[in-house]
C-alpha cells in the first residue's frame, strides 16, 4: 500500500455500464480529466438497443408510440422520475452527443424520427425502443412493411430459433422463412458462442464462407435476418459484404445476454475513452473511500487488495443496482455499498416483489435506489446533500423502473449528462 | 368416452403407486391429474424415507410402518433412494425428557437408535452445532420423490394403465349408490371427456375434500401449509433431525448435490395461492441454525410449499399431533358402493397406502390377483433418471460424450437428456412442454432459476418440431411464474441479483410481461399503429 500509485484526478466515475461509460464520456469531451474504475462484464448484457420511454403507464402496459410524450406525460403523474429533471433539450442533446461519439467506432444509430420502432426478439416478441443500430434497421423496417425474410440461425447457437420467431410471430410478421445452418467455428464443438462467431465473422473469408452456406436459402425473399453476431470491429463491413454476396438486405437480432452489441458498445466506449485520455481501470473495484467535504475524494482501488489511490474533486457513482453491485440487499434492508448512502427502501421485505413476476405494476423493489437533487447529488436522510462533490448516474437512482418503462440506456445516458453538468458548472473543478 | 375398470385422482405418489399396483394386478386402471406428476405434497416434501424414529412418541403405528416401508424401499426400490443414514441431535435448552425417553420408545417400535456422543456426532457431521446434548443414529435415507412417482407411472403405463394428465374430474354421474361415470375436462384442448368405470379412487391429497364433494360424499380433512428451503449446495452427509417434539424447521435433509430445510406448519383453510412467504423462510433459517449455525450464510435456491392432508381426529388442535397415519375410507356411509378415499399418510408409506387401497377395490372386482409391490423390484427406466440434483452432470460425464449442447448449465442438462424425456413423454402421447420437461429433469431448478434454461430450451423445443405457434412462448411464461412463487421469499444478496438479471431479460428485453397480440384490445391496437405507423 505505502507504494500504490496516487492518481490526481478532477473526475472518479465509478461504474462502467452504460451510465458509467457516458459519463466518462461526458466528462473528458468537456475536457475534465477523468479516471473511470468499475467492471465491463455487465455491459455485455445490453441489447444495444438505446431506449428512451417504451411503456407508460406501466401499469396499464401501454406501449408508447412516441417517447417524448409518453416522458411528457409521465413526470406529471411521477415528477419524483429522474428524467424530470432534465428536460427534452437535454436528453436529446445527451443522445446525440453519444451517437456522434460511437460513430466514428462504426457504430450508428437510426430511428423513426422522434417516434419509438418495434424490434422482433429472437423469443418472437416485439420490443418497443428508441434507437436502434443500423445493423438492425432493415429489420425493423421489414417487419413495419410485412416484407417476407428469412431468418437464419447458426447450429449450436443457444437461444436463438429462426422456428421460434417465424412461429410466435406468424401474424405480425407473415412468410418467415426459417433456416438454421451448420457453421462450426470449432472443429468439434456442438456449441457455439455469440463472441466466437463474432470475432470469426470479422475476417473477411469467413463471410464469403456465410454468404455462401446462406445464399441457397434465401432465394425467394427480400432479406435475410440473422442473431446479432456478424462482427464486432468490422460489424458495418461484416453486413455490407453479406449484402453484396447474398444480394438482399442483411439485419441483426439482437440477442438475449451474453450479447455481442454490448460488446461493441464497450470495445467502441473504450476505445473513444482512451482517445479523450480517461485513465481506464476497468476490473477494478473501488475497496475503500475517504470522502471530505469541500476536499478531495480519496479512493483505493483494487481488485482485493488497494492497488491504486485515486483523489478526486468529484466523484460521479454510476455502480448500478444489485446485479452490478450498486446496491446490496440484505435482512436488515437495502444499502449502497460504497458510499453507504441512503437508499429510499420499499417499506417491508414481504413487499418487495409482487406474486406474479409478470405484474404489470413492476415490483416496488425496483424503484427503490438513491435519491437525488436537482444537482444530482444524492440526499441524506435530512433530504440534504450528502456530499457537495458526489453526484449519481443510471439505474441506482430510486423512482424508475428501467425494466418495465423500457429507459435503461436512455435513463443512463441521460442521467449521466445530467451529473457531468452538475459537476462541471458545481465549480469543483 | 373411455372405459376402465378403475379410475385412480391424483398422480401424487399414492395414486402413481396404486396404478402400478392395479396394472400388476392385471386390473384396467386410468390414472387423471388435474396437473402433473407430485403437483401437491407428493412434490414439496424433504424427500426423506423415515426410519420411523421421528414419530416414536407421537404415534407409534406410524413409527411402525415406517420402519417397515424403509427397510422394504431400500431393497426393491434403490434407484430411488440413497442410503445416508440420519442423526437426531437435540441441542441446549431443548426438552430432556424427550431426548431421554427416545432410545426406548425407539426400540418399542423395533427402530435402531445408536447413541453417539457429541464429539462422535460431529466427526459423523463437521457443521453440526458445538452444543449437542445428545445424539443417536437411525436408518434414515433420501428419496427422490419425483424419481419414485416417474417409475412407479412408467412402470402401470407400460402394464397397460393410461394416465390423463392436465385433466379435471368436473363431476360424476351416480346412479343408484354407484358412480358409472366420471366427467373429465381436459385443460390443455377445452374438451370433455367421459370415463365409464367401475371403481373410483380418490387420491387427490390435499383436494381429497373437494373430490369427495362432487360426489356427494364427506371428508374431515384439515390443510397444513408446510414451507421448505433449498440450499445452493449440500449441507450434510446424512439426515438431520432435531431431537425433540416435532415442530418448525427440524430437519436439514440431503438430496443429491443440495439440502433442503423445514419446515414450517400452518393451518390453512383454503388450497387457492399457496406460496412461500418471506416470514416462513426466516423461521427455517432461525429454527435451522440451532443445527447448523452455517445456514445463516448459506446460499439458498429457493423455497416451496406444499399442503399435508390430515385426516382430522375431534379434540386435538395442534397439526403436528394428528395422525400422520393413511386413512382408507370406503365410504358406505355416504351411500357409495364404489367409491374409495386414500388420504394422509406421507411419503415413505406410500407403497402400503396404495396396497391398502388397491386390496379394498380388487376385493370389490371379481377374480383379481393379491399385492405384488412388495416383492417385486420397481423398474428403473431412463427416462425417470434425471430429476436428483447432482445426477445429471454425472452422467454427462460417465457417458464419455462431452461434446454435446448443454441446454441448462446450471444443472447441465443437455439437449440429449431433453431428448430423451421428450421422446418418452411423446411415446405415451403426451406434450413435451417445458413444464413437463422440467417436472422430469433439473431444468430451472439451478441458481439462475431459469434465466438461461428458460429461453434455450423453449428455443430448442420450436427448433426440433416440438413447439408451435405462440404455445412455446406461453409455456415460457408460465413456468416462470412457476418458478417465481419459490424464489421470491429468498430474494436476497445473490439471489436478488440473479432475479434482477432474470427480469432484465425477460421483461426489460423480452417483454414477455406485455400481453401478447389478441389479449387486449387497446394493447393491439397501439402495436398495429406503431408496425404501421398509422398512429
Amino acid at each position: 500500500m505505502e507504494h500504490a500509485e496516487i492518481i490526481d484526478c478532477e473526475l472518479a466515475v465509478v461504474g462502467a455500464g452504460i451510465a458509467g461509460m457516458a459519463a466518462a464520456m461526458f466528462a473528458s469531451n468537456r475536457g475534465v480529466s477523468t479516471v473511470q474504475i468499475g467492471r465491463t462484464g455487465e455491459i455485455a448484457f445490453a441489447s444495444g438497443l438505446i431506449d428512451l420511454m417504451g411503456v407508460h403507464p406501466v401499469e396499464k402496459n401501454r406501449i408508447s408510440e412516441n417517447p417524448w410524450s409518453a416522458i411528457e406525460a409521465l413526470v406529471k403523474y411521477s415528477p419524483e422520475h429522474p428524467y424530470a429533471l432534465l428536460g427534452k433539450r437535454k436528453i436529446l442533446d445527451s443522445l446525440n452527443e453519444t451517437i456522434q461519439f460511437l460513430e466514428p467506432f462504426g457504430l450508428n444509430y437510426q430511428s423513426r424520427g422522434e417516434n419509438n420502432s418495434l424490434i422482433a426478439t429472437p423469443a418472437g416478441t416485439l420490443k418497443p425502443t428508441y434507437l436502434v443500430p443500423s445493423s438492425m434497421w432493415s429489420g425493423v423496417q421489414s417487419l413495419k412493411d410485412k416484407i417476407r425474410c428469412t431468418i437464419a440461425g447458426f447450429q449450436g447457437l443457444k437461444g436463438f430459433s429462426p422456428r421460434q420467431m417465424a412461429n410466435v410471430l406468424e401474424h405480425r410478421w407473415p412468410g418467415l422463412q426459417p433456416v438454421t445452418i451448420s457453421f462450426p467455428v470449432a472443429s468439434c464443438a456442438p456449441e457455439i458462442y455469440p463472441e466466437q462467431l463474432a470475432l470469426r465473422l470479422d475476417l473477411p473469408e469467413q463471410r464469403h464462407h456465410l454468404a455462401d452456406l446462406l445464399g441457397p436459402n434465401v432465394r425467394n425473399t427480400a432479406a435475410v435476418g440473422l442473431p446479432a453476431v456478424l462482427g464486432i470491429y468490422r460489424s458495418e463491413q461484416a453486413i455490407a459484404d453479406l449484402e453484396q454476396f447474398l444480394g438482399i438486405p442483411v439485419f441483426e437480432i439482437p440477442t438475449i445476454p451474453p450479447s455481442v452489441p454490448g460488446i461493441r458498445l464497450k470495445e467502441a466506449f473504450s476505445a473513444g475513452l482512451l482517445r479523450n485520455r480517461v485513465r481506464l481501470l476497468h476490473q477494478l473495484r473501488v475497496l475503500d473511500v475517504a470522502p471530505a467535504n469541500g476536499m478531495k475524494f480519496h479512493l483505493k482501488v483494487g481488485r482485493k487488495d488497494p492497488e491504486l489511490i485515486i483523489k478526486a474533486s468529484g466523484v460521479i457513482l454510476a455502480s448500478g443496482r444489485f446485479l452490478g453491485g450498486g446496491l446490496h440487499a440484505g435482512k436488515n434492508g437495502i444499502r449502497e455499498t460504497i458510499f453507504n448512502l441512503p437508499v429510499r427502501d420499499p417499506v417491508v421485505r414481504e413487499s418487495w416483489h409482487h406474486m406474479n413476476p409478470m405484474d404489470p405494476r413492476g415490483h416496488p423493489i425496483n424503484r427503490a435506489g438513491l435519491e437525488i437533487d436537482e444537482n444530482f447529488r444524492p440526499l441524506k436522510k435530512s433530504g440534504v446533500p450528502a456530499f457537495e462533490n458526489l453526484f449519481v448516474a443510471g439505474s441506482i437512482l430510486a423512482n424508475q423502473d428501467w425494466m418495465r418503462m423500457k429507459c435503461g440506456c436512455g435513463l443512463s445516458i441521460a442521467t449521466a449528462f445530467g451529473a457531468v453538468e452538475a459537476f462541471t458548472a458545481s465549480g469543483l473543478r | 368416452m373411455l372405459r376402465t375398470q378403475v379410475l385412480i385422482i391424483g398422480a401424487g405418489v399414492t395414486g402413481a403407486g396404486l396404478a402400478r399396483d392395479l396394472a400388476l394386478r392385471e386390473i384396467e386402471c386410468i390414472l387423471v391429474e388435474k396437473q402433473d406428476l407430485n403437483a401437491g405434497a407428493s412434490g414439496a416434501n424433504h424427500g426423506l424415507l423415515h426410519s420411523g424414529a421421528r414419530y416414536v412418541a407421537s404415534d407409534p403405528e406410524s413409527a411402525v410402518q415406517c420402519r417397515i416401508e424403509n427397510e422394504l424401499l431400500k431393497r426393491l426400490a434403490p434407484h430411488c433412494i440413497e442410503k445416508t443414514g440420519g442423526l437426531f441431535v437435540s441441542v441446549e435448552g431443548d426438552d430432556e425428557k424427550y431426548s431421554a425417553a427416545f432410545p426406548d420408545l425407539c426400540s418399542a417400535s423395533g427402530i435402531s437408535a445408536l447413541p453417539l456422543t457429541a464429539r462422535e456426532a460431529r466427526e459423523r457431521e463437521p457443521m453440526l452445532t458445538d452444543r449437542i446434548t445428545a445424539a443417536y443414529e437411525v436408518e434414515d435415507a433420501s428419496v427422490d420423490p419425483f424419481r419414485l412417482s416417474l417409475s412407479n407411472v412408467h412402470h402401470a403405463l407400460s402394464l397397460g394403465a393410461v394416465f390423463l394428465r392436465h385433466c379435471e374430474v368436473t363431476g360424476f354421474e351416480i346412479e343408484k349408490g354407484l358412480i358409472r361415470r366420471v366427467r373429465l375436462l381436459d385443460a390443455s384442448c377445452g374438451r370433455e371427456i367421459l370415463v365409464e368405470t367401475q371403481q373410483v379412487v380418490n387420491a387427490a391429497g390435499a383436494w381429497a375434500g373437494s373430490i369427495a364433494s362432487l360426489a356427494g360424499a364427506s371428508i374431515p380433512i384439515l390443510y397444513s401449509k408446510g414451507t421448505l428451503l433449498v440450499t445452493g449446495q449440500r449441507l450434510s452427509h446424512r439426515a438431520l433431525n432435531r431431537l425433540r417434539p416435532p415442530s418448525d424447521g427440524d430437519i436439514v435433509m440431503p438430496g443429491g448435490t443440495v439440502s433442503i430445510l423445514g419446515t414450517t406448519s400452518i393451518r390453512i383453510e383454503s388450497l387457492d395461492n399457496i406460496a412461500p412467504t418471506v416470514s416462513e423462510v426466516d423461521l427455517i433459517v432461525e429454527e435451522s441454525k440451532a443445527l447448523l449455525p452455517s445456514v445463516e450464510t448459506t446460499r439458498f435456491i429457493r423455497a416451496f410449499t406444499g399442503v399435508r392432508p390430515l385426516i382430522s381426529q375431534t379434540g386435538k388442535c395442534n397439526d403436528r399431533s394428528v395422525s400422520r397415519g393413511f386413512g382408507l375410507l370406503d365410504h358406505f356411509s355416504d351411500g357409495l358402493e364404489n367409491f374409495t378415499t386414500i388420504a394422509g399418510g406421507k411419503l415413505t408409506t406410500y407403497r402400503l397406502m396404495a396396497e391398502k387401497a388397491a386390496d379394498l377395490v380388487s376385493s370389490r372386482l371379481a377374480g383379481t390377483k393379491p399385492c405384488l409391490t412388495g416383492h417385486e423390484k420397481l423398474p428403473d427406466p431412463p427416462a425417470c433418471r434425471w430429476t436428483e440434483p447432482g445426477s445429471s452432470p454425472k452422467k454427462w460425464f460417465e457417458s464419455g460424450k462431452l461434446q454435446t449442447m448443454m441446454l441448462c448449465e446450471c444443472e447441465m442438462v443437455t439437449a440429449g437428456t431433453v431428448d430423451i424425456i421428450a421422446d418418452c413423454l411423446r411415446e405415451t402421447g403426451e406434450k413435451p412442454d417445458l413444464r413437463a420437461l422440467s417436472l422430469r429433469s433439473r431444468i430451472g431448478k439451478g441458481p439462475c432459476q431459469g434465466t438461461f434454461c428458460g429461453a434455450q430450451v423453449t428455443a430448442y423445443l420450436y427448433e426440433r418440431g416440438l413447439s408451435d405457434s405462440n404455445q412455446g412462448l406461453k409455456e415460457l411464461r408460465e413456468f416462470l411464474i412457476e418458478r417465481w412463487k419459490g424464489i421470491r421469499p429468498i430474494l436476497l444478496d445473490m439471489p436478488l441479483a440473479q432475479a434482477e438479471l432474470q427480469e432484465a431479460v425477460y421483461c426489460g428485453f423480452l417483454c414477455l410481461e406485455l400481453p401478447d397480440s389478441g389479449d387486449m384490445e387497446s394493447l393491439t391496437i397501439s402495436v398495429e399503429s406503431i408496425v404501421n405507423g398509422t398512429c
